[in-house]
């Protein structure tokens, strides 16, 4: 429990005293080594747990309880200002509902608050507090070069980097506490951290844009915080037959009927935390948040609680229409987000999309909710977190060096940063290739909804929705290796500590491919296991094949010196008209013109205007479903 | 290595119309119709100088296309050879005291067979092209002949140091 | 041992079958348009002769991914053949295909980089269907692995006939025919140079050439295996599938990718998707 603690409690403390450091090296040793710490505290943590299985703390809970609440009192008190401030009364509706919730829970079920054991690990957790130990340190440790260099960029902006790495460690703190909590006052109290420590990152530059968007992600997500208390209502409410607020004992419970009610208003939180449609747009306005922020928050760790939570509740999903439903939501979010990505050039906005979709493919794993796909969704998880976080990192660097982050603009890459160019390179690939992770749980998932009643739906949403990703990703990757001529080699020059996190990033893509089979028998097969009594596992022969495949990827590359000298280089084909080898030709009247290629966004079949509504409508009829089903199983 | 000859029985062909009045133009593109079928010799019209053998050339050269010209034979890979068909394309033909038009294609580029005529007939194209062939064949041995004469010193070097 | 004996048989014969099916390909098309039409081994002269120019390139990088290119497509289609596991086996290829991509990106070049866009979105038009496919087999056979597949003694066909003519649309597609040759064809004459394979020449383009061989082959297997419960209809029905593949190709014009991309789609939409939700009703308990 030590380990537990410590990791919640460390990052405070570091968060504190980051408050008082102002110089950037100091900052980059200071969180360097608590990185370090951290890293080492998860590692620690997996290897003291990961072949125990379930265990179970009591942890002192009155006082902390005690306090929790008043953080909660206080931060709703913070939001009421800002709303007043900004004059977003919705927001201050919403904190006062959410308060007002809180409090008549806390006077009215005093009795039923109470959990057995607050605090708790499990396979699933730890895989969960790995990928923010690890991932989520050295994102922050990127954060601190970068945050100089942002600044440095961007002068007009207020220089308030003490309070970004004080929000940032705080944040990591909740994220340890929120996947550690077996009390769900606990969960909902490091949930609304999250909410929290998000809006002020979001509206960290403080133009009217960033604040205006975070304003939107703290509407959205105090939304489902509301129906998460609201969930914590009504099981206080039902504690002897439900379980009251102990995670165990209600996902134990044996009425089945009575815990889908909290399950799909707590689904529903996880849907506005994973920004599922229709509130994708929040993730989206998010992306005027610092890189590192989207990185850690909006990629490979905050969303992630969502789809957490889905996970843990899948056991609830599993076989009932509710769950279908919600499986839905997370399906149609998949394909119609994957399908707005190919529309997009802004590469942090593809980034975006293509997160919300492999959200929506977690969700709509975790609502169906057999073992198989759980077991995908876990998968997916990973990969997710460990290549989404290198592809923001690296978009970031690039944007320092090249000035865009327009895919357009990342033209010849390899050419002008070729160590990013090759990073991007794997991160893609790691995105939808096949010996990759994320078409390995795709995999999966396709072999695990055909034993499904109705998996047909999600077999279809699969197959185009996977046939769109490799459109979009491809058309990126092609940018990127495209050669081009007499290009100025910009790579050197950025401060060289930000490399360090993805070079780590890089070869934990690679590493995670390669691992899989022990990622997967030692933790999510376990997990699995623990919970249906049945598991899945990709068949040996397979795993042979794949890693056959890797191994050729990687030993490929040395063909490369085969190449070399002996070929004779001719500039591309133009019609027949002389062109320079960067592809400048003489055009008609005697000017001198430039070939410039373009990527196809098909704007016109795919483009948001065009898919965002029907996709919203679908998902807000599926959610409201999803409560009646519930509510009619009652 | 030098024995096995595929070139000669898969020629692709780039053809490019110069500034030519459009006759033999159209008695080339005749040759790949159901009557004159090339496609018998393994000939395909690959419109790609990247994919050719054989560089086509109907008409004369004039100002403006000689780059062109120059530049269509550039990026063809060796071996390689120039088919000039018609009058045109010998010499400039009927178009040759016009105030742009240069000369034949032996202007800008080596040509290795002059087709005859005004309009050049099919057989007689077809004819030209099996001309061409003889000689991509013997520039295909001394290309291999030179690689391996190449390879010999580079050898005979090596010892040596 | 067996799915190794697959395996070497596939790499060593496939492109000798590749390469004949290529040669009655143009022999049977020239016959359809009223021509004598080249030798039956012409595909391998021309592949010889590629082989014997000399190597010319923009940049080296385009060797390199093609090769990779060859590589997987041959690796892919050795999986199908040793039995493997048939989503990914069409993962593998994908993967390939990707990698062939690439190299017409890095090149730079206009006229490459139109056919690159246009794989992409052929890729895209026929992956749904593909995935379909190997689905509506497994709900036959109730397995994913073609050795158990080929060896079902169940008349897929009869169940899947639907999915079957899905298959068959798009395999116009990855035959590279008309009407759905966007990228790049084996006609002469079109408007974007040669697409995809513009700037690759010389033993470079000869391995794309290989590689298109080896696919074919592995075409033709996952049509037999609709028909696999009696070899000899099997045989029968790849040949007749082909011809009819070759017909479509001499009676069509090339379209637009809008409408590659819509036949794709609805193709896996309607005749895939409709011919599944009725087999899985039927397995339902329906009958
Ligand atoms: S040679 Fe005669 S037919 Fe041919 S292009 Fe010249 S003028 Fe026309």
């Amino acid at each position: 429990m030590q380990t537990l603690l410590f990791l919640i409690l460390f990052p405070i403390l570091v968060a504190c005293l980051l408050l008082f450091v102002k110089r950037t090296t100091l900052r980059y040793a200071v969180v360097a080594l608590s990185a370090l710490v951290i890293g080492g505290a998860s590692i620690y943590l997996l290897m003291q747990y990961a072949l125990e299985g379930a265990v179970y703390f009591a942890a002192p809970s009155e006082a902390a309880s005690l306090a929790m609440v008043a953080i909660e009192m206080g931060l709703a008190l913070f939001i009421v200002y800002m709303g007043a401030k900004f004059k977003n009364y919705l927001a201050i509706v919403l904190a006062v509902v959410q308060a007002a919730l809180v409090v008549y829970l806390e006077t009215t079920f005093s009795g039923n608050l109470h959990a057995v054991n607050n605090l708790f690990i499990d396979q699933f957790s730890i895989i969960m507090a790995l990928i923010i130990g690890i991932i989520g340190s050295l994102i922050a440790v990127y954060a601190v070069r970068y945050m100089e260099t942002y600044h440095r960029h961007h002068p007009e902006v207020r220089d308030r980097q003490t309070m970004f790495f004080f929000v940032t460690f705080a944040f990591l703190a909740a994220m340890f506490g929120l996947v550690f909590s077996n009390n769900l006052m606990w969960v909902f109290f490091f949930w609304e951290i999250t909410t929290i420590t998000s809006f002020l990152l979001i509206g960290y530059s403080e133009t009217e844009e960033a604040t205006k968007n975070a304003f939107l992600a703290l509407v959205m997500n105090l939304l489902g915080g509301v129906a998460f208390v609201v969930a914590l209502i009504f099981l206080a409410a039902t504690e002897p037959v439900s379980g009251g607020i102990d995670l165990a004992r209600v996902l134990a419970s044996g009425d089945a009927a009575i815990i889908l009610i909290p399950a799909a208003l707590i689904g529903f939180a996880g849907i506005t935390k994973a920004a599922l449609m229709p509130f994708s747009s929040w993730l989206l306005g998010a992306m005027v948040a610092p890189t590192p922020v989207s990185a850690l928050l909006h990629s490979s760790t905050m969303v992630k609680a969502g789809v957490y939570i889905l996970v843990r509740f899948s056991p609830v999903f599993a076989g009932t229409f509710t769950g279908f439903s919600i499986g839905l939501v997370g399906g149609v979010t998949f394909v119609v987000a994957s399908a707005i990505a190919i529309s997009q050039s802004n590469a942090k906005l593809v980034l975006a999309y293509s997160t919300i979709a492999n959200l929506g493919l977690i969700a709509a794993c975790a609502g169906v909710g057999n073992y198989m796909l759980v077991w995908a969704a876990i998968l997916l998880i990973v990969f997710h977190a460990v290549a989404k976080s290198l592809l923001f990192l690296g978009t970031g660097a690039i944007e320092h060096r090249v000035g865009s982050r327009d895919i357009e603009d990342m033209e010849g890459l390899i050419v002008r940063m070729p160590k990013m160019a090759v990073m991007m390179f794997i991160g893609i690939a790691g995105m939808f290739l096949a010996p990759f992770g994320m078409l390995i749980s795709k995999w999966a998932a396709i072999e695990a909804f055909v034993q499904v009643p109705f998996g047909l739906v999600f077999i279809a949403i699969l197959a185009y929705g996977s046939a769109v990703t490799v459109f979009f990703w491809a058309k990126w990757m092609g940018k990127l290796v495209a050669v081009t001529r007499e290009t100025e080699r910009v790579e050197k020059g950025f401060f060289e500590e930000p490399w360090a996190p993805l070079y780590i990033i890089t070869g934990l893509v690679i590493a995670t491919v390669l691992l899989f089979p022990v990622i997967s028998s030692t933790l999510i097969e376990p997990y699995v296991l623990a919970i249906y009594g049945v598991t899945a596992r990709l068949a040996q022969a397979n795993v042979g094949i794949m890693l056959l495949m890797i191994a050729l990827l990687l030993i490929l590359p040395v063909s490369f010196l085969l190449f070399r000298r002996s070929a004779k280089h001719l500039p591309a084909y133009m019609g027949g008209r002389p062109a320079t080898p960067d592809l400048h030709f003489a055009g008609s009247l005697g000017l001198t013109r430039e070939v410039q290629t373009r990527n196809y966004y098909l704007t016109e079949y795919f483009g948001e205007a065009k898919l965002f509504l029907p996709g919203a409508v679908v998902c807000t009829i599926l959610i409201l479903a999803s409560w009646v089903l519930a509510g009619v199983a009652l | 290595m030098s024995t096995m000859a595929f070139l000669k029985r898969s020629p692709w062909i780039l053809h490019y119309d110069a500034s030519s009045c459009n006759g033999c133009d159209i008695e080339v593109l005749a040759c790949l119709t159901p009557l004159y079928d090339v496609e018998r010799f393994g000939i395909i019209n690959t419109g790609n100088p990247k994919h050719a053998d054989i560089l086509l050339i109907t008409g004369g050269i004039n100002e403006l296309n000689k780059a062109v010209v120059r530049n269509l034979y550039e990026q063809m890979p060796e071996p390689k050879v120039v088919v000039a068909i018609g009058a045109c394309a010998a010499t400039g033909g009927i178009f040759r005291e016009c105030y742009n038009i240069t000369g034949g294609v032996d202007k800008v580029i080596p040509v290795d067979v002059y087709v005859p005529g005004c309009a050049a007939r099919p057989e007689q194209i077809i004819d030209g092209v099996v001309t061409a062939l003889g000689i991509l064949e013997e520039k295909r041995m001394k290309m291999s002949g030179a690689a391996q004469t190449k390879e010999e010193t580079r050898h005979a070097v090596g010892e040596s140091t | 041992m067996n799915w190794l004996i697959g395996a070497v048989l596939f790499l060593i014969l496939a492109p000798v079958a590749g390469g004949l099916i290529a040669g009655i390909d143009r022999k049977i098309t020239a016959r359809m348009q009223g021509r004598v039409g080249p030798p039956l081994l012409q595909p391998f002269y021309d592949v010889g002769k590629l082989f014997e120019k000399e190597n010319v390139v923009v940049t080296t990088a385009q060797n390199f991914y093609v090769l990779v290119y060859l590589i997987f497509i041959a690796l892919s289609g050795a999986l199908f053949f040793a039995g493997g596991d048939l989503l990914l086996i069409v993962f593998a290829f994908t993967l390939a295909h990707v990698f062939l991509v690439l190299g017409a990106y890095a090149v730079h070049s206009p006229y490459s980089h139109i056919g690159a866009e246009r794989e992409l979105i052929q890729l895209m038009a026929y992956e749904p269907m593909v995935i379909l496919a190997a689905v509506g087999l497994y709900m036959v056979t109730n397995s994913f692995y073609v050795a158990d597949i080929a060896a079902t003694t169940v008349p897929a066909i009869l169940y899947l006939p639907g999915v079957f003519l899905g298959f068959a649309t798009i395999l116009t597609i990855k035959l590279r025919k008309s009407p759905f040759d966007i990228s790049t064809s084996h006609h002469a004459h079109q408007e974007i140079v040669k697409g995809i394979t513009t700037e690759f020449s010389g033993s470079t383009l000869a391995q794309v050439e290989i590689a298109h061989w080896y696919e074919n082959v592995f075409l033709l297997g996952f049509v037999y295996l609709f028909f696999s419960w009696n070899p000899v209809i099997g045989v029968v029905a790849v040949a007749i599938t082909y011809a009819a593949e070759i017909f479509i190709d001499n009676v069509t014009a090339r379209v637009r990718w809008q409408a590659a991309l819509k036949s794709g789609w609805l193709a896996a939409g309607i005749l895939g998707l409709g011919n599944l939700a009725i087999l899985s009703y039927m397995m339902l308990g329906g009958a």
